[in-house]
């Protein structure tokens, strides 16, 4: 280890000392994670306490690379033995391990100058992490998920039964450790309550819907009231659904719905499919990808976001990155390998399990608001549907084929008319990211992944 | 309290790791169970989990991973009345297993209760190998596989450009008291051979995936299963596909072939008839029992008891052995598939259909092996019989919302039939429809009943869980196709 290391916790000298165990084991360089966790989560089901779960569990991660005359040789290994010899048999299966793997000339950890953190010591001015989570008594806790049932329960007769209300609370620890000498660590927390109202139709059908919501602190989560009753509003809305003719029509997504398709664009810029060839996106860096109105930023520095940390997967500090803009494709999302397969610099999106080589995750992944409010989209809309759910993974990132299952409401001469369910929408990636024709003004972060509302053109709805 | 003498050698077996290993004694389960019960409730149990995994991938024809990984640790859980209280933890010394259990003991609110007197070992089958310990010992024939993969996916066509192939298996050992006297222990290997290519030709890129495997030993992929079973079979979907035509949308006839695409049961149906569901009547079947869900032609069962089987378990997560069980017979719903919470409250028998994705985790009804037995039909007749229709024979995953029944599954290779023969393949397409209705189309069922590979995770409530499913070709005289073209 460098000796301007500064460890500051018990968890921090035991990833440095990891470390150094597996480079006097003969690793060339080591990384390692260790992971900490508290869980509580209870649930309610028709005003009674269903489940109640309180527990916490630990893990680490090891990944060794040997230095081989033409790239490096790499392997991993996870346990959740903290015992010195749960730690020598850590030590000693990665790098029998790696005898095994081939020499890759891709290989390797970061430069020592790219090493990083933002956000103050241990990424406390990040404000990640808030102790108020666990403050509350366990009476309190269970109320919380009762109250947001029962604002469900009592909003219209309609609804007859529940899948629960829910109140989950979590803290985690992460720290990360390797041999150039970077040593980070982080804590946060995040707290989140649900209602699951059920609803019955006049012909004796079910609909079920939620809502929720999610926050690193008890203070900015909204009231059990307000999601019970938007669970139970999403409920009844969905009630004597009818299915619609095979149609081409002008679709409009709900921003919760609308976030998968920024995730969509993340996924198939990422790395890891460029570098391959499998994503419809290899090959478009500079292009326009989208239409004009179109900018997708992946922001991992946000203060108090879902998708905020100090320092990346490979210990890289977090930025910011543009990822379309003005439809243009402007960056590829990159860790260190997939940088250096396309002859660039990471972008600083190394995730990272336990075991494994890095992956490359998002941050605060968002496409930018525009001006259009969410009623006057929809009130452009002649006939089409507003989608509110979609079903399924229909999603080929390698030919961008997208068609899923889909439910909403019908629109017609801009109005919100039948709920809609039992059908299919379909299309290609390449040509929806082109026909995204109006964006909301509705940016909402509920969590890491966020898109106003959108409209777009041209796809297929398959039903009658 | 003691523990009889076991009656099958490999159940000692079992037990026996977790006593040397950790420390576990019966006094230790004894009191665990004991204090769990120390606020009342009607039931407790401990599960303890071992889990070793390996895993090793070849990709641009080097080996660019290997990992390995250990993990263990105890659930425990309190159950009164329809209350459950669960806490866990990863540090086996009887302290912290100790105050897991006066954790999982606030959900009850009374007078001490004793667990049943003396433990009773479920007797166990042996559907699967119960390897050695130590995974190390051949890294070389596991880079083997993955190596042959890599080769015979080139060598399948030159236009195959990339080529992922990766090896997984793992060990899970599990041990199970309970207060009404369970007493279970098991090991149960689990290992799959994936192949991801993609091809690639002047216009188009496109992928094949393969894989499969199950409760089986690494003789499964050198003897029955090989490498290039599966790397030949993605190379020949991901040809295909470069020729592919766009997925007609509309209502139609759809023609699904033998084995994976039974994956239609687990989403229509299956999901629908676990237990938890029915006992809270979120389930779009609840109240069906005894009332014609399918055609008369439909018979479909759950079944934990196939020897090797990816879905198959010697005993479920409770400590139960499996079963089979009849959900649907001639069309009729015949039962539920439960777990001892939902058998209990819904005075219905105990499928031992209990599992959980780890001792982290609440157990839950859940599905093993689920699949529609044989019909009469050939299935060269079935096709001859579509005018208009998509022959499926390859799906991703697929998903339902059990409450309205809706459910999807996306095909991953179909054709499309024109005057009862098949013609160009199609895109990918997503196939929708409706739970309780669309089994009621079923109108021919295959003589040529198939299981798949053994490539099944089902995920519930945030847990997955290997599963199988099986089918043999079977024609639906409608369904939604979620194509673009025409």
């Amino acid at each position: 280890m460098s000796a301007t290391v500064v460890v500051t916790t018990d968890l921090q000298s035991l990833a440095a000392d990891i470390v150094s165990k597996a480079l006097k084991a003969g690793a060339t360089d080591a990384e390692v994670t260790i992971r900490e966790g508290d869980e509580f989560s209870t649930t309610i089901r028709m005003g009674e306490v269903e489940t109640l779960k309180e527990s916490g569990s630990r893990g680490m991660g090891l990944r060794v690379l040997i230095a081989t005359p033409n790239g490096h040789r790499v392997a991993s290994t996870s346990s959740s033995d903290f015992t010195p010899e749960g730690i020598d048999h850590l030590v000693n299966g990665a790098l029998a391990l790696a005898r095994v793997t081939s020499e890759d000339p891709f290989a390797g950890l970061a430069d020592t100058g790219e090493f990083g953190k933002i956000g103050g010591e241990n990424g406390a001015d990040l404000e990640l992490y808030h102790e108020d989570v666990y403050s509350l008594p366990t009476a309190d806790r269970i109320e919380y998920a009762r109250r947001a049932e029962a604002a469900a329960l009592a909003a219209d007769t309609r609804i007859t039964n529940s899948d629960g209300g829910s109140f989950d609370a979590s803290t985690g620890r992460k720290v990360f450790a390797n041999s150039r000498g970077f040593i980070g660590e982080y804590r946060a927390s995040s707290c989140s309550i649900y209602a699951v109202p059920i609803a019955l139709g006049k012909s004796g059908e079910m609909q079920r819907d939620y809502w929720y919501t999610y926050a690193r602190s008890l203070q900015k989560l909204d009231t059990p009231e307000s999601v019970g009753a938007e669970a139970a509003r999403r409920t009844l809305r969905r009630l004597d659904a009818r299915r619609v003719k095979t149609q081409q029509a002008p679709l409009v997504f709900a921003p919760e719905i609308a976030r998968s398709l920024i995730g969509s664009i993340f996924d198939a810029a990422s790395g890891d499919s460029i570098y391959r060839g499998a994503s419809f996106l290899a090959g478009k860096l500079g292009e326009k990808i989208a239409a004009s109105s179109v900018t997708v930023i992946d922001d991992h520095t946000i203060v108090g976001g879902f998708g905020t940390s100090p320092f990346d997967g490979e210990g890289l500090p977090s930025r910011r990155t543009v990822v379309v803009e003005r439809g243009v494709l402007t960056n590829y999302l990159l860790n260190t390998y997939t940088g250096r397969k396309l002859g660039m610099k990471s972008t600083g999106n190394a995730s990272r399990g336990l075991a494994g080589n890095p992956g490359i995750g998002s941050g605060n992944l968002f496409l930018v608001a525009g001006s259009t409010p969410p009623q006057e989209i929809l009130g452009s809309v002649q006939s089409g549907l507003y989608v509110t759910e979609l079903m399924g993974q229909g999603v080929n990132m390698v030919t961008g084929d997208y068609s899923r299952g889909a439910s909403g409401l019908w629109i017609e001469n801009g109005e919100l008319t039948f709920p809609v369910q039992e059908i299919t929408i379909a299309g290609n990636l390449q040509h929806i990211f082109q026909n995204i024709t109006a964006i909301g003004n509705d940016l909402v972060f509920r969590g890491s992944v966020a898109s106003p509302t959108l409209r777009i053109d041209g796809m297929t709805i398959a039903g009658e | 309290m003691t523990l009889p003498p076991s009656p099958a050698a490999a159940g000692t077996q079992h037990r026996k790791y977790f006593f040397d290993k950790f420390g576990i004694t019966e006094r230790l389960l004894e009191r665990c169970l004991g204090e769990a019960l120390s606020a009342g409730g009607d039931y407790a149990d401990l599960y303890f989990e071992s889990l070793a995994s390996t895993a090793i991938g070849v990709d641009e024809s080097l080996v660019k991973s290997a990992s390995q990984g250990v993990s263990a640790g105890c659930g425990i859980r309190v159950v009164s009345g329809e209350r459950t209280g669960y806490a866990y933890t990863d540090d086996l010394s009887a302290d912290r297993l100790l105050r897991a259990a006066r954790t999982a003991a606030l959900i009850a609110s009374g007078p001490a209760k004793q667990p049943v007197q003396g433990f009773t070992e479920t007797k166990t089958p042996s559907l699967y190998p119960a390897p050695a310990v130590d995974l190390d010992s051949d890294l070389s024939a596991r880079l083997d596989l993955v190596m042959r993969a890599d080769r015979a996916a080139r060598a399948y066509d030159p236009r195959i450009t990339q080529v992922r192939a990766g090896y997984h298996e793992e060990l899970r050992r599990i041990l199970i008291a309970a207060s009404d006297g369970t007493f279970a222990s098991d090991t149960q290997p689990l290992a799959r051979l994936n192949v991801f290519v993609l091809a690639r030709d002047a216009d188009r890129t496109a992928r094949g995936t393969s894989g499969g495997g199950g409760r089986v030993e690494i003789d499964f992929f050198q003897i029955e299963k090989t490498p290039e079973h599966f790397a030949r079979e993605a190379a020949r979907q991901a040809i295909l596909q470069l020729g592919a035509v766009a997925a007609p949308a509309g209502e139609m006839e759809v023609v699904l072939g033998p084995g994976w695409p039974g994956v239609l049961l687990h989403e229509a149906v299956g999901h629908g008839l676990e237990a938890d569901f029915n006992r809270r009547k979120t389930s779009a079947f609840a109240g069906l029992i005894g009332r014609p869900v399918a055609s008369s032609k439909v018979t479909v069962v759950d079944n934990g008891t196939m020897p090797g089987r990816r879905g198959s378990l010697n005993v479920d997560d409770e400590g139960s052995a499996t079963q089979e069980t009849v959900l649907i017979e001639n069309g009729i719903l015949k039962g539920y598939l439960s777990d001892k919470l939902s058998a209990r409250l819904m005075d219905m028998p105990y499928t031992g259909n209990g599992r959980r994705e780890s001792y982290q985790q609440i157990p839950m009804p859940r599905m093993t092996n689920t699949y529609m037995l044989a019909g009469d039909d050939a299935p060269e007749d079935i096709l001859r019989s579509v005018r208009r229709g998509l022959y499926a024979v390859n799906f991703g995953g697929g998903s339902v919302d059990i409450t309205s029944g809706k459910f999807v599954f996306s095909a991953s290779e179909a054709y499309l039939i024109e005057d009862g023969k098949i013609t160009a393949p199609v895109r990918d397409a997503t196939l929708i429809g409706n739970g309780p209705e669309a089994l009621k189309h079923v109108s021919m069922v295959g003589n040529d009943l198939e299981l798949d590979e053994g490539v099944g995770t089902c995920g519930k409530d945030g847990q997955s869980v290997p599963v199988g499913v099986g089918m043999p070709t079977v024609k639906l005289d409608r369904m939604t196709v979620g194509g673009t073209g025409r």
